[in-house]
């Protein structure tokens, strides 16, 4: 059997880690092609229902990145989302979600090398981890994962 | 409790109020009912006691209420709270309840505005008790998995009725995000996801905002403990940022403010 390669969604502020992630593909470094990237106006933006949405439509893992604290476009998303994932961590804790499958990190369109370590890193972090079995899929999603198998 | 009943009496001969909002009995020995008195005769039908435990300030947004006049409401502790948290996001006007409350002793007390509520609440103790501290610690101790499949099972036996939302005096949204259809951003079913989904979108849009009255719970007819969900995020909320929800009129919500040096010691 082929070794797992689990499903990484990542969601990400247009104006810092995009273009990072833009600028580790123009500078040639090779990562982990196991990353959807799911671009955003910014972290802000970033509704906690949609990481619930991610897992259940078959994500392993998920990334959450955005611009370093002081950077936001619109001066203080970053802040707010900073506040949001500090409670919704503490509840997907509480409910017995696994914290590693749950990944936060700053980085600038200047760290293109930094995104690629994120994404290798959490990439081989969640392939021990394995497929999130546990969490209740979609049944669309429930297929799809059975075509990929 | 005769002082209950006279003073809400007394109210509404006066003209103060146009209505008070209290408890009566219900359709058996175990249970209060909510009671929306507007005449001097009924207030001798009011009681207060410990089977009154709804949180009846979730009344006074709703239109018939708010057109009916000035308000006198029976609070417990919890209740005087929501009133401080409603005056927090600018949903009532500082002069448009009477509050009614009634210590755990008995004794009542006016209190004819909110600033007054607000020196009542800061007397009042607050926090879990220690059933709910020792069922929190319980849930926190479990192993990561077993923890997930004992919440799997407990928010399985959700059907999605929304008593615990109909009761929460703070899920006051006049169109809530789940019933928006169109795109369908929580699903309707009562499957595991969206039972997931559900509960977590509740506990997350009263995060730092929650008073800490238990009546979701307490409403829900599978009787599920969704109300820790609440009670460990304001938890969370004091101990991350130092804002706890009903404690002052003033604007002071956990997610709707930030600190540049919140701690961050979670992200890369």
């Amino acid at each position: 059997m082929a070794e797992f390669e689990p499903k990484i969604v990542a969601f990400v502020c247009n104006w810092c880690t995009y273009a990072g992630a833009d600028l580790t593909g123009t500078s040639r470094i090779k990562y982990s092609p196991n990353v959807r990237m799911i671009r955003l106006p910014c972290t802000g933006r970033i509704d906690f229902m949609l990481l619930l949405q991610a897992f259940g439509q078959g994500a392993d893992g998920i990334v959450v990145s955005g611009c370093h604290p002081g950077d936001c476009h619109y001066t203080s998303g970053n802040f707010h989302a900073r506040r949001r994932w500090m409670l919704f961590r503490r509840l997907l804790e509480f409910l017995g979600v696994d914290l590693r499958r749950v990944h936060f990190a700053w980085v600038s369109a200047a760290e293109g090398a930094k995104w690629a370590e994120l994404v290798n890193q959490v990439v081989e972090d969640v392939r021990k981890l394995g497929p999130y079995r546990e969490f209740p899929r979609r049944l669309a999603a429930a297929d799809s994962r059975a075509e990929v198998a | 409790m005769d002082t209950l009943q006279t003073f809400a009496s007394a109210k509404l001969a006066a003209g103060e109020v146009k209505i008070v909002i209290g408890y009566q009995a219900g359709s058996d020995a175990t249970r209060a009912r909510p009671a929306f008195v507007s005449d001097t005769a009924e207030a001798a039908s009011l009681i207060y006691d410990d089977r009154c435990r709804q949180n009846l300030a979730v009344y006074l947004l709703k239109p018939e209420v708010r057109a009916a006049g000035r308000a006198a409401v029976v609070c417990g502790p919890a209740t005087l709270r929501t009133l401080l948290q409603y005056a927090a996001e600018n949903r009532i006007a500082a002069d448009a309840v009477v509050a009614i409350a009634v210590d755990a002793d008995g004794t009542v007390t006016e209190l004819a505005d909110l600033e007054a509520v607000e020196t009542h609440v800061a007397r009042q103790p607050r926090g879990l008790t220690p059933e709910q501290q020792a069922e929190i610690d319980r849930i926190d101790a479990l192993p990561l998995g077993e923890r997930w499949q004992w919440w799997s099972r407990e928010l399985g036996r959700c059907f999605k009725c929304y008593a615990c939302r109909a009761a929460c005096p703070l899920c006051y949204c006049s169109r809530c995000i789940t019933d928006v259809n169109q795109p369908q951003w929580i699903p309707v079913a009562a499957d595991p996801l969206g039972n997931l989904e559900w509960n977590v979108v509740r506990a997350m849009h009263l995060a730092g905002r929650c008073v800490d009255c238990g009546s979701c719970a307490e409403a829900c007819p599978q009787g599920i403990r969704i109300d820790l969900l609440n009670r460990v995020l304001a938890r969370e909320a004091v101990v991350d940022f130092g804002v706890a929800a009903g404690v002052s009129r003033r604007k002071d919500y956990a997610l709707a403010s930030f600190k540049p040096d919140d701690k961050e010691e979670f992200i890369r």
